[in-house]
């Protein structure tokens, strides 16, 4: 039985509960009774969420630091609230405000706030690999939030949990994920997640838009949007980016929507219970119709959701709590 | 001082010679060569070359010196140091310096540092002006300076008409046209090779025509213009067979390589290896099978190294903003000689690659051992085993994806006009 931190006990005898990892970099390579356990914790936090008073003392006295490079509101207020949530102290840093702006490297940023002893650095960053080489350099854990096209971990384990609330299972289930999957970090991390629990990942788009060997992540690629749905049980939009425009990748979002968008007509192709989801945020009319939005609750539970696996991502990677036999 | 060079070795393709040898060399020059021991001793000093070949002084056609302008990567002196360690005593530098060696004063400030340094140095001038690929440079007045050759290494001559003039202007000096082939609107903000690894790190990718498509192009326009044209840093399978088919129809076109392109592929990106990033980026399995086989049958004619030093703190942090580039001065006889262990190349063809080409093709009067020629003279031990530590090189620089390699030959002594 788990040691009493103020959570439910969590229902694992001898295990130590904690990633095999100091760090949370990418799903690539994360083994299936990882992934479990990650979901699973999170599916006890998702309860303070739920109380009046949303508070544990699981991570006080630890320091969170989220270090975003790149704009985001959803994502870095899930964390903060992750943190505070868990009773930790959270510190925001936005690098418009601080001194990268005076030219100080990335390491130099990182080593400063580590030298105040900071328990975990969130990282979001437009290149790929920056918290990779963060995490080679600190000590502290790093999380990625995100990095250039590369990986969104926590992410895909949000989507994965929330697929799994609903439909009870990811094993054989068929996830279509649409859209610019060339740039999306969303797309390679739910392809290596969603692989490894069993589910059989399809992705379409416009073919200037699919990176080549996609094939070799374990992801059937196809044009045809219709035939990507077909069937599906689970839908997954990709947002996609106006600027794409600009460089070429599609001649305008009239034709995108019509061959790439999400309408009723191809949710009516999908499995009878088929989820529709989107990580945010949304370009109503262009890759999924207005109608489409309001009419998916499940788009919300992501972002429930996403507070909880964060939760337990802290959780495990601070190696708070060890199971006693 | 004149000097003996003993038991040695001599491997010189220009002459024919591939036979145990001893050379004296005396006021900078050749002075005999004769059968082992018969060559008198007196006053000279003597080099025992036992178990080692002697050859014709190594010229890279390919460095970047970095001065003027960037002598917080490298310098003249610190780069000539390093091309001296590892065996050449010539090079070839490009003209992408601050300010760009588009006119005399640039070329005659190289050419003054390089009076005091280790090796001998051959200006690169600029195909146009700073290199923008607008108007051409004053061709005649970097002739005069002493420049043989021209390039806008670094960027490609995008411009197509741009090019074919300065082709058909370089006519008149018999001026050799370097071309980086590379198409910016293919390569746009790529980083690496566009394939599955960069897909898998989520890295912006080159794909391989954006180098194949300019260099069927130069090819065209060196057909159109009858200019002497050099394919600079060969990466792709693609450029391998254009180029040996425009050889086939008898196109003035010769062509390099440099040994990070014979040796990794883009697997060596993997991690986000700073170390690993250059332009053009390395390829695939396949390009580096090509690229052997374009060695072998004299497709590709040189090996050059592209040395391209860095300081260590710009090729640290995010692989996206990493300058492209490492040196290879220091190690390319080393892996070269990788080539004759793997029955790609035999000795005679590397001595070929490294020194009789690249003075052909730049018209050097150098890369010979024949009386009277100039004592530029490099012994090479073929069979020592050593271990690459950057933190030795001579070079300032420290970026190369080979430290720590266990590499087989080196360069044992590099004698620049007889001096050593």
């Amino acid at each position: 039985m788990a040691r009493n931190t103020g959570t439910r006990p969590l229902a694992i005898n001898g295990l130590t509960m904690a990633l095999s990892s100091k760090d949370l970099l990418g799903i690539q390579g994360m083994p299936k009774d990882e992934i479990e356990l990650i979901l699973d914790t999170a599916a006890t936090f998702k309860d303070v969420s739920e109380r009046d008073i949303k508070k544990v003392p699981t991570l006080r006295g630890k320091t969170v630091i989220n270090l975003f490079y790149e704009a985001s509101t959803r994502t870095r207020t899930s964390f903060e609230l992750a943190g505070k949530r868990l009773s930790a102290d959270v510190i925001n840093i936005s690098t418009s405000t601080s001194s990268v702006v005076k030219g100080e490297t990335l390491l130099d940023t990182a080593l400063n706030i580590e030298a105040m002893k900071c328990d975990i650095i969130i990282v979001r960053h437009s290149c790929s690999g920056a918290p990779a080489y963060l995490s080679t350099r600190l000590k502290s854990s790093v999380i990625n939030a995100g990095d250039g096209s590369h990986e969104h971990p926590t992410q895909a384990l949000l989507d994965m949990f929330t697929i799994r609330e609903k439909l009870g299972r990811l094993e054989g289930l068929t996830v279509a994920i649409v859209g610019d999957i060339e740039h999306s970090r969303v797309a390679r991390s739910n392809i290596y997640g969603l692989s490894t629990m069993g589910a059989k990942v399809k992705v379409c788009g416009p073919p200037t838009m699919i990176p080549p060997g996609i094939e070799r992540m374990s992801a059937t690629a196809c044009y045809d949007m219709d035939e990507a749905v077909e069937g599906a049980d689970v839908i997954m939009m990709l947002r996609l980016q106006l600027e794409r425009q600009a460089a070429g990748l599609f001649p305008g979002v009239r034709e995108y929507a019509r061959l790439y968008g999400l309408n009723q007509a191809r949710v009516a192709r999908a499995a009878r219970n088929a989820m529709v989801m989107h990580p945010g945020p949304m370009n109503r009319g262009v890759e999924i119709s207005s109608e489409v939005a309001d009419h998916t609750p499940v788009i919300l539970h992501q972002v429930t959701n996403g507070v909880a696996v964060r939760m337990a991502v802290m959780f495990l990677l601070a190696g708070a709590s060890k199971a006693e036999a | 001082m004149n000097i003996l060079i003993k038991n040695g070795h001599i491997i010189d393709p220009a002459d024919k010679i591939d036979d145990n040898l001893d050379i004296l060399i005396a006021e900078g020059k050749i002075a005999k060569l004769g059968k082992q021991g018969t060559l008198s001793q007196s006053g000279a000093k003597i080099v025992d070359a036992a178990g080692k070949i002697v050859v014709p002084g190594l010229i890279d056609m390919h460095v970047h010196l970095r001065e003027p302008g960037y002598e917080y990567k490298e310098t003249i002196a610190t780069g000539t140091a390093a091309a001296k360690a590892g065996g050449f005593t010539s090079v070839c530098c490009m003209p992408n310096t601050n300010p760009v060696n588009d006119n005399r004063a640039v070329t005659e400030f190289m050419l003054v540092q390089a009076g005091s340094a280790s090796a001998r140095v051959f200006p690169i001038g600029a195909i146009t002006k700073g290199s923008k690929g607008e108007e051409l440079a004053e061709m005649g007045e970097l002739f005069a300076a002493g420049c043989r050759a021209i390039s806008d290494d670094g960027k490609p001559v995008m411009n197509a008409s741009v090019m074919r003039r300065a082709m058909e202007y370089s006519k008149i000096f018999d001026m050799l046209v370097i071309a980086h082939c590379e198409d910016s609107a293919l390569s746009g903000k790529g980083v690496m090779n566009e394939g599955d690894v960069s897909t898998e790190l989520g890295l912006r990718g080159i794909p391989r025509a954006a180098e194949d498509v300019m260099t069927a192009r130069d090819i065209s326009l060196a057909e159109l213009t009858g200019c002497r044209l050099h394919i600079a840093h060969v990466s792709t399978a693609g450029s391998v067979r254009l180029i040996r088919d425009a050889k086939a129809r008898g196109v003035k076109v010769s062509a390099e390589t440099c040994p990070h392109y014979f040796t990794l592929t883009e697997e060596a990106v993997r991690g986000y290896n700073t170390m690993a990033k250059m332009n053009p980026p390395l390829r695939t399995a396949d390009d580096v099978a090509a690229i052997k086989q374009g060695l072998k049958d004299g497709t590709i004619d040189v090996i050059a190294t592209d040395h391209a030093p860095h300081a260590l703190d710009e090729k640290s942090g995010e692989f996206d903003y990493a300058p492209f580039g490492v040196i290879g001065l220091e190690t390319a006889v080393g892996l070269t000689f990788s080539l004759v262990d793997e029955g790609i190349l035999s000795l005679t063809d590397v001595i070929r690659k490294l020194s009789t080409n690249p003075a052909l093709i730049f018209k050097l009067n150098k890369g010979k051992l024949a009386v009277g020629a100039d004592a530029d003279v490099t012994i090479i031990d073929p069979n020592v085993k050593w271990i690459v530590d950057a933190s030795q090189f001579s070079s300032k620089a420290r970026n190369t994806p080979f430290n720590g390699w266990k590499l087989k030959g080196r360069a044992e002594l590099t004698i620049v006009g007889g001096k050593i």
